[in-house]
């Protein structure tokens, strides 16, 4: 078994981040390098930063206060950044597609479920052999379950991602600049 | 069942325990004690392990032998069972995993807290995790319990009081002493043994049928004594219109429940972003869509080899379905084969068990210690150490779940099973989604409304089951002799999942608290890029 320990971040990511990884390892991440980067899992901004060896720094600081005790100037920021047009941009792609989304699985689910329960007669109704209306539409379900996922995580990564990790480091630069240490 | 299937089963069960003790040994020897470390494993799993390890959370022994059991009873209706179970992870993965990992550190009331005036959310959401995690946890304990009796042929009382108390007395130790970490890379082994063998037995089964599925199902109808009924819907879930109420509100806490149990939410904070938990919600997905296919196979085949009567006749509610069709797939009672597929079977179940319950202490340990006691603590002023003395707390928090669990779990021994999940299900759609889902995209949400949110959907949901024929009013209820049965149906969550979401609106709508619009903007932006986040 192999120790989740000793990896470089990022490792086990899917093939297509061993290019960067390869380039990264040894190497302090540069911000210049990350911010071009969107295969680039980051860990926290500052700190749970790894040591050297690859274990989170011990330190934690307290779960409260570190949002609502930041510099006031810092808050301003994430108004500036909901305000911008890049941040609207990825948040309405996120919605364009979650929200009819979540309506048409969810429509479609009570549907099955309702009808189920209501009209056993049609769900009964024979097609070929065995297999009856009930038994597509639940196969179906499974079907446009594995559809719906991998519609979902393609248009995240090819929409979204690139735009969100941009917006990640600019919105730290900017709480950086402004509160001091963040 | 002879002494050969249970000295086999108990060797291999065995041989787990010390695999896991082993892991668990192995991860604490370089523990730090951080928080970062007990709650979330230190975030450097891989998309693909947390992938894994959700499957293993969620894969749960209800599923293994309690679905498959139902299926092999009621053909039909017990696959709208699993087609709930899976659809559900479309909530969690379109609404829930990346926002939540971006937004929270270790709970769910990390992602409410932020916004509000901390400490009354704290609580709210803590109380609720913790009573979602401990219902959950019994109904796994009266599993183990009932398992153990059946599968090594012991009913006694005392077999099944020594199997909740071993099983309790594991799982403790493998929380307290190694953490997420730990936890992680069991659930990952018993993932892994759960989906071999559940492969392995569908190839066997679709051997015996030369691969036609037809023709498994036709014979399926057949021997069940239901014949072409057996394929359709209704034989559970018909009848009486408040049994397909019933259903209705089952079908509807399954599919919105799974996005706010504890132990799934604190999986997602073991990956480093976003990206991860999202990647890892997919393989889940994956992971856990296969895996429901093969049981709805398992299920009409033990109906087809072992034969509805037979099942029905080892075990009331079904439970048995998928050891006996084991028996029967290895060649039968008095051979080697039988005799082993029965015992490795009857392995995995445990392990199953055994795995799922350990992840759901850790997720209802990590409330109890972040969200209640330091809420609890911090109202007498002290702060002093809080990282270490937290996770000392969380260690601590786990052993008292377990002990809880394991009285629970003894008093509970007679319940079924598959009702005390659904119930954990309606109460976590009800108590904990209208508040997370309202925290990450209400602008006006406020603090009133995140508490209104969360009593409103919990104080419903657990009080129409006290009113329920489940506690009163009915022959087979828990109180069989006294009435106080006003709620016809089981299932509260056709009520009380409206009701948490209109509690959260009004809460918030009456509250003389204007939204923090800065606080709101921090939770949006964190939440879709990932700015600022643990």
């Amino acid at each position: 078994m192999q120790s989740s320990d000793d990896r470089p971040r990022g490792a086990g990511d899917g093939p297509e981040s061993s290019a960067e990884n390869q380039e990264d390892r040894g190497v302090p991440p540069s911000r210049e390098a990350t911010h071009e980067d969107p295969w680039y899992d980051t860990l926290a901004s500052g700190w749970g930063e790894p040591d050297g060896t690859g274990v989170p720094a011990a330190a934690v600081p307290p779960a409260r206060g570190e949002w609502g005790g930041a510099d006031p100037r810092a808050r301003d920021v994430y108004v500036e950044v909901q305000r911008s047009a890049a941040f609207q941009e990825v948040r309405a792609r996120y919605r364009r597609f979650v929200v009819p989304g979540v309506a048409v699985f969810l429509v479609w689910y009570m549907s099955y479920l309702v009808t189920a329960t209501t009209a056993p007669g049609l769900m009964a109704r024979s097609v070929a052999g065995a297999v009856n209306v009930g038994m597509l539409a639940g196969l179906g379900q499974f079907l446009t379950t594995f559809l719906f996922a991998w519609a979902y995580a393609r248009h995240a990564r090819l929409r979204r991602d690139r735009a969100a990790l941009e917006l990640r480091w600019d919105t730290q630069e900017l709480t950086r600049g402004r509160g001091g240490a963040s | 069942m002879t002494g050969h299937h249970q000295a086999l089963a108990l060797l291999l069960f065995s041989g787990f325990v010390a695999v896991t003790l082993g892991i668990t040994t192995w991860v604490s020897r370089r523990r730090q004690g951080s928080a970062e470390e007990f709650y979330a494993g230190g975030r450097l799993f891989s998309p693909m392990e947390n992938g894994f390890a959700i499957a293993g959370d969620y894969m749960s022994a209800a599923s293994f032998l309690g679905v498959t059991g139902l299926i092999a009873l009621y053909g039909y209706d017990g696959m709208l069972y699993v087609v709930g179970f899976l659809v559900a992870w479309l909530v969690v993965l379109f609404l829930v995993a990346e926002l939540v990992r971006n937004c929270g550190r270790f709970t769910l009331a990390d992602v409410v807290a932020a916004r509000m005036s901390e400490r009354p959310v704290r609580i709210a959401a803590g109380t609720s995790s913790v009573t979602v995690s401990v219902l959950y946890l019994v109904a796994q304990m009266v599993g183990a319990g009932s398992l153990v009796a059946l599968l090594l042929g012991r009913t006694s009382g005392a077999a099944q009081t020594w199997a909740v108390i071993g099983v309790g007395a594991l799982m403790v130790v493998y929380v307290s002493l190694g953490g997420m970490r730990a936890t992680t890379w069991i659930q990952i082994v018993k993932a892994v043994l759960l989906l071999s063998g559940t492969v392995a037995l569908t190839a066997l089964l679709l051997l015996r049928f030369h691969g036609d599925i037809d023709r498994l199902l036709l014979t399926a109808a057949e021997r069940s004594g239901h014949g072409r009924a057996f394929l359709a819907p209704g034989l559970r879930y018909g009848g009486t219109w408040t049994a397909r109420l019933d259903f209705i509100s089952l079908g509807l806490a399954l599919v919105l429940g799974t996005a706010g149990l504890p132990h799934i939410l604190s999986r997602f904070y073991t990956v480093p972003t976003a990206r991860a938990a999202r990647r890892s919600a997919v393989w889940s997905i994956g992971l856990i869509g296969g895996f429901y296919l093969m049981t709805i196979v398992l299920g009409f085949g033990a109906a087809a080899v072992v034969g509805t009567g037979a099942v029905r006749g080892s075990n009331a509610a079904g439970n048995t379905a998928v050891p006996l069709l084991a028996l029967e797939l290895g060649g039968g009672a008095a051979s080697t084969g039988g005799t082993v597929l029965f015992a490795v079977v009857a392995a995995v179940a445990f392990a199953t068990i055994l795995a799922v319950v350990a992840g759901i202490t850790l997720a209802s340990s990590a409330s109890v210690a972040h969200d209640l006691y330091a809420s609890l603590r911090r109202s007498r002023g002290r702060r002093r150490g809080r990282a270490r003395s937290e996770v000392a707390v969380a260690r601590w928090a786990a052993v008292g779940i377990g002990v809880v669990a394991i009285a629970l779990g003894l008093l509970a021994r007679d319940l079924n099973v598959a009702f005390l999940v659904g119930l954990a299900f309606a109460v976590a759609a009800s108590a904990n989604l209208p508040v997370l889902l309202y925290s990450l995209f209400w602008r006006g949400f406020t603090t009133r409304g995140a508490v209104w949110a969360v009593y409103g959907g919990l104080i419903p949901a657990l009080g129409l089951v006290l009113l329920s024929p489940v506690v009163s009013g009915s022959p087979a209820s828990l109180f069989p002799d006294v009435d106080f049965q006003y709620f016809p149906l089981q299932n509260p969550g056709i009520v009380s999942i409206p009701l948490g979401f209109l509690a959260g609106w009004l809460g918030t709508v009456t509250s003389d608290e204007v939204a923090d619009e800065a606080k709101y903007a921090e939770t949006e932006v964190r939440s879709l890029t990932g700015a600022g986040a643990a």
